[in-house]
């Protein structure tokens, strides 16, 4: 880390795993709809009580990524025209948590 | 002063991106979302970049952020109209910033890149070419500014508003969760702070809430005694930039601070008192 403090913005698709993330509960995955990487889009991370924990846009591939801590947590996609998904995960230190997210827009 | 005066919608942004007189203005961290595509006629802030000192922990000076309106062709008396994404945390924080320095005429894009996304509104590479102006600021008003001796003695003193997610403010997280959690400053919040998350203040779709839901949100349920100062802090200040705006935009809270140094200096600081646990 540079002596200025990072931002607490999120890349799209989340921030690189380094080889420093060792000891990360990571959980990452792709959105997609009818097969295709959904481009435009927001994954948001919500703790057990349904809280609000972060938020990263899609990356190209539809792809998202956060360093959480051990335990379960929800992940909500939002994508344009409505389409919305959602899926409860654990997540545990050291491990990364994978999720194929589909998302099927109201009326398509 | 109503919400008029302080925030516009997307359509009024698409019936107006073309007027002169009136600039808008992206403002990110990572500017690559400007560059992949932005609003018609909107020029580029970066957060990091154009307004933060390069070498101190501060944000630019008077004649640095003087120098960085000139140079993006925005004048006095232009009505700029800020919006970002990330819910708009680095464009509130830039509205701080334009308002800090004196800037009369700004306004914020109710739900910023995100809303206009969902939307499915365009989205365009060209930039636009704006002639250089001869921006003046004003001295900085510290009147919204907090540092951290006062943020100490505010302790059990004034309203402190840490919005940061239950976790940050917990302890339990050091960085918002899509952040490596490397940091090395101490988890907890500062002792009689308040736990309001940015994000209760907005919709999903990035939009803020009603004036009567967040009277609500802030009064009611986090019992802040409106009849006190108040200041408000995150992890390095653009979230509790968003809060800002909520508090002193919307709500019109007379006296409220952006503590800017917020977790990441307060955490850090030598013998200062911290709480852990959810508090209350």
């Amino acid at each position: 880390m540079s002596g200025q403090p990072q931002g607490c913005g999120a890349p799209a698709g989340g921030v690189a795993v380094s080889e420093n993330s060792s000891g990360e509960a990571i959980i990452e995955g792709t959105v997609s709809a009818g097969g295709a990487p959904v481009q435009v889009g927001y994954a948001r991370l919500l703790d057990d009580g349904g809280e609000f924990v972060a938020e990263v846009p899609l990356g190209a591939d539809g792809g998202f990524r956060f360093f959480a801590a051990p335990g379960t947590w929800t992940v909500r996609v939002l994508a344009p025209r409505g389409a919305r998904a959602e899926e409860t995960v654990s997540a545990n230190r050291g491990h990364t948590t994978t999720l194929a997210v589909s998302v099927t827009a109201p009326g398509n | 002063m109503s919400r008029s005066d302080v925030l516009v919608d997307a359509d009024w942004v698409e019936a107006h991106l073309g007027d002169p007189g009136v600039v808008l203005v992206e403002v990110d961290e990572d500017t690559s979302a400007y560059d992949k595509g932005h609003i018609a006629n909107a020029v580029k802030l970066d957060w990091k970049k154009d307004l933060q000192d390069p070498v101190r922990r501060d944000f630019v000076d008077k004649h640095g952020f003087e120098e960085l309106l000139s140079d993006r062709g925005i004048s006095n008396d232009d009505l700029v109209i800020l919006y970002g994404g990330n819910n708009n945390w680095f464009a509130a924080y830039a509205y701080w910033y334009f308002k800090l320095y004196g800037h009369a005429n700004v306004k914020l894009l109710d739900g910023g890149r995100k809303k206009w996304e969902l939307d499915s509104r365009d989205l365009v590479t060209e930039v636009p070419n704006r002639p250089r102006t001869s921006y003046h600021a004003a001295d900085a008003d510290t009147s919204i500014r907090a540092f951290r001796d006062e943020v100490i003695a505010a302790i059990g003193q004034r309203n402190l508003v840490d919005v940061r997610s239950p976790d940050e403010f917990s302890g339990k997280l050091l960085a918002p969760a899509h952040l490596p959690q490397e940091q090395a400053q101490r988890g907890g919040h500062i002792p009689t702070a308040k736990n309001v998350p940015w994000s209760k203040a907005a919709n999903d779709d990035g939009t803020f809430k009603s004036d009567d839901d967040l009277r609500k949100l802030y009064g009611d349920e986090a019992g802040l005694d409106f009849g006190k100062d108040t200041i408000a802090y995150c992890r390095i200040g653009e979230r509790s930039a968003h809060t800002w705006f909520v508090l002193h935009e919307l709500l019109e809270q007379p006296k409220v601070k952006n503590y800017d140094g917020s977790w990441t200096e307060y955490g850090s600081l030598v013998g200062v008192p911290i709480e852990l646990g959810a508090g209350r």
